[in-house]
């Protein structure tokens, strides 16, 4: 049965071939630059985090859940950098170098004293033993007398809002965005044109065939703690430096986003943490702007799990074969 | 073995499971136990429920779940819509609350039990996380982020609570000891073991997978049943990581692969969170200090995955006897 349709006319004759947006669509259309350049900010931060979890996880193949708690260990490392030298531009820089040299310190630490042990047991109980590892980070920063556990203000520098045409474009979300991209593009020349880049390769792709070769397997292992638990220290300050407040506890939610963009670019992939951290913060972000902002965390996991159900070995995720 | 030894094995075991439920019931009701204790000692219980529960999908099935406190808040928040809005009687909610989280687990397990290892994990991990969301935002059904009241008679008498809490226990480990010794458990431990082995001698991998992922998500689900009508009272923070963590903290504890294991460690912990306290915020740097020590130094847990045996510390302590009676001859 045919009914009859509906059509919306314009009440002005359409005068050929005019772009023709009315000013509903045209607000949401700013809103959805204004959502990307915020999904794009976060992106960045997520992709930086996630980038610790996928190089330890293709190197060792462990989840490292401790990660999260470098991140926050950066964070309040920069918040007394700041706290003593002030918000500036060079306050913040050597807030970076402060943060990057105590978090690869931990880092490495951790990796030799909890992980180290334990390289050759199951799985299961490395995964457990990265759990303890960051309750201890957790906790241990909950009962440190100058830390505690009450959340502080981050200080950063004055909110600067650039105009962009319709969108408005902060002085923080920019230097969130350089920084990150300088670093990823950092580490992806480490990866690729260094020595050591082409020695983490190497083990990864075979760790005994790489020790036979003469690598030392477990310099470079350390070595990928400190590199993944720098750019966690670099997150971590933009994460707060996005929004400013400090808490022990607050590794934990970015840190499992982080995670969640690993798996989801294809956990052992460099590019896919970037593009997975990437697809999280627009998608966060977007739930946030349209759908509601209760259930942005909700959204993630849920994507992930669709991805997962799709295609089970991430987006660059590469198959594996079992074989008896 | 012969029948009458048989008998007697069960009536021991029977005589024990019944000193165990009703005698501390007994202590509390006229107050040798006092309430503090009495509070301690049931929770560990639940505890230890839902250290088996866990301990079914990772120590026995294999599969490593992090978000077995999903399947506990679903059961709470079962058990409390039933008994408070609907108006069922309490035994009944319960027994439901399990089989819906037997029912979720199942809807849950058909797409993410084809993954393996890490990314089950994280799978499990983000229902958790998802559930919680549900849970804070779905105000009108759960209370929202404040939580649910709830105030039955489990919660005015520890010595109800204590034959109910511990009964389910009871029944949860005789059910267990059971049907992994059934064609159906041995087939379960057969996948864990080695998946393609099994699965060459004719084992459907994912239908023994998928049978351990909904018996965890049940007795997570009566946990969460139980757990709700004696605290009386249930936030969305239930269904969080962090108490997934925990609970597969006292499972790796006991040893993966016991029950026994997990009852033991599920008391012990509870126990000497309580006996702590006067360390105050160390103390919560205390557990993840033990747990480490432990990975490194006896990885398979307390029991690893042996079973302490009522009938075999009776027999042990028979022929004890008599030796010493020999000896004195």
């Amino acid at each position: 049965m045919l009914l009859p349709r509906y059509t919306r006319q314009p009440l002005i004759p359409d005068p050929g071939f005019v772009l023709y947006i009315d000013a509903r669509r045209l607000v949401l259309l700013t809103i959805f630059i204004q959502q990307l350049v915020n999904g794009l900010s976060l992106g960045s931060i997520y992709a930086l985090i996630a980038l610790g979890y996928t190089m330890v996880y293709g190197i060792v193949k462990l989840i490292n859940f401790a990660h999260g708690e470098i991140l926050m260990v950066g964070a309040y490392t920069a918040y007394y950098v700041l706290r003593t030298v002030g918000a500036s531009p060079l306050g913040l820089a050597l807030a970076f170098a402060a943060a990057m040299i105590v978090c690869g310190i931990t880092g490495i630490t951790i990796e030799r004293f909890a992980y180290r042990p334990l390289r050759s047991s199951p799985r299961l109980n490395s995964l457990i033993t990265a759990i303890a590892m960051s309750l201890i980070l957790q906790n241990g920063v909950r009962v440190l007398p100058f830390a505690g556990p009450n959340p502080r203000q981050f200080p950063t520098m004055d909110t600067i809002m650039v105009p962009f045409g319709a969108v408005s474009v902060s002085n923080i979300q920019i230097i969130v965005i350089t920084v990150s991209i300088v670093l990823m593009l950092i580490l992806n020349y480490i990866i690729n044109w260094t020595k050591t880049g082409k020695a983490m390769r190497a083990v990864s792709f075979d760790m005994q065939a790489a020790s036979l070769m003469g690598i030392s397997v477990n310099r470079i292992i350390a070595f990928t703690f400190a590199l993944g638990s720098v750019l966690a220290a670099a997150g971590g300050i933009l994460y707060a430096t996005a929004y400013p407040q400090i808490e022990p506890t607050m590794g934990a939610m970015p840190g499992l986003k982080a995670f969640v963009a690993a798996v989801l670019g294809g956990i052992g992939s460099v590019p896919g943490a970037m593009l997975g951290g990437y697809i999280l913060g627009v998608a966060e972000t977007m739930t946030k702007g349209f759908l509601s902002s209760q259930f942005a965390d909700a959204i993630s996991f849920s994507i992930l799990i669709l991805i997962l159900l799709v295609k089970p070995t991430g987006i660059m995720g590469q198959k594996t074969r079992v074989k008896v | 073995m012969m029948p009458e030894r048989k008998l007697s094995n069960l009536i021991l075991l029977a005589v024990l499971a019944v000193v165990i439920v009703f005698v501390p019931a007994l202590l509390i009701s006229v107050g040798v136990l006092d309430a503090y204790t009495a509070q301690i000692l049931t929770i560990a219980g639940i505890n230890a429920m839902m250290a088996i529960s866990v301990n079914v999908i990772c120590g026995l099935t294999g599969q490593l779940s992090l978000g077995q406190a999903g399947f506990m808040a679903i059961g709470a928040y079962v058990c409390i819509w039933l008994a408070q809005t609907v108006g069922v009687p309490l035994p009944f909610a319960i027994f439901v609350s399990g089989i819906v989280a037997a029912f979720s687990g199942f809807l849950i397990g058909f797409p993410t039990l084809k993954l393996s290892g890490d990314y089950l994990a994280i799978v499990t991990l983000g229902f958790g996380e998802i559930l919680r969301v549900i849970f804070v935002n779905f105000k009108s059904f759960t209370g929202g982020a404040n939580g649910k009241r709830f105030t039955t008679i489990l919660a005015a008498r520890a010595d109800y609570a204590w034959i109910v809490i511990i009964g389910s226990l009871v029944l949860v480990v005789v059910f267990l000891q059971n049907f992994f010794r059934s064609t159906y458990g041995r087939a379960i431990l057969s996948v864990r073991e080695d998946e393609i082995a099994a699965r060459s001698n004719g084992i459907n991998a994912f239908k023994y997978k998928m049978a351990g992922f909904v018996i965890a998500a049940f007795i997570a689900g009566i946990a969460g049943g139980l757990y709700a009508p004696f605290i009386g009272f249930i936030k969305p923070d239930l269904a969080s990581f962090n108490r997934s963590i925990e609970y597969l903290i006292y499972s790796v504890l006991g040893g993966l692969g016991s029950v026994t294991g997990s009852i033991l460690a599920a008391y012990i912990l509870t126990y000497l969170q309580e006996f702590l306290r006067f360390l105050q915020d160390y103390r919560l740097l205390f557990y993840p200090v033990i747990l480490i020590l432990v990975m490194l130094f006896r990885p398979q847990g307390m029991l690893g995955t042996r079973e302490v045996s009522f009938v075999g510390i009776w027999n042990r302590l028979k022929t004890l006897r008599r030796e010493a009676n020999e000896q004195k001859n």
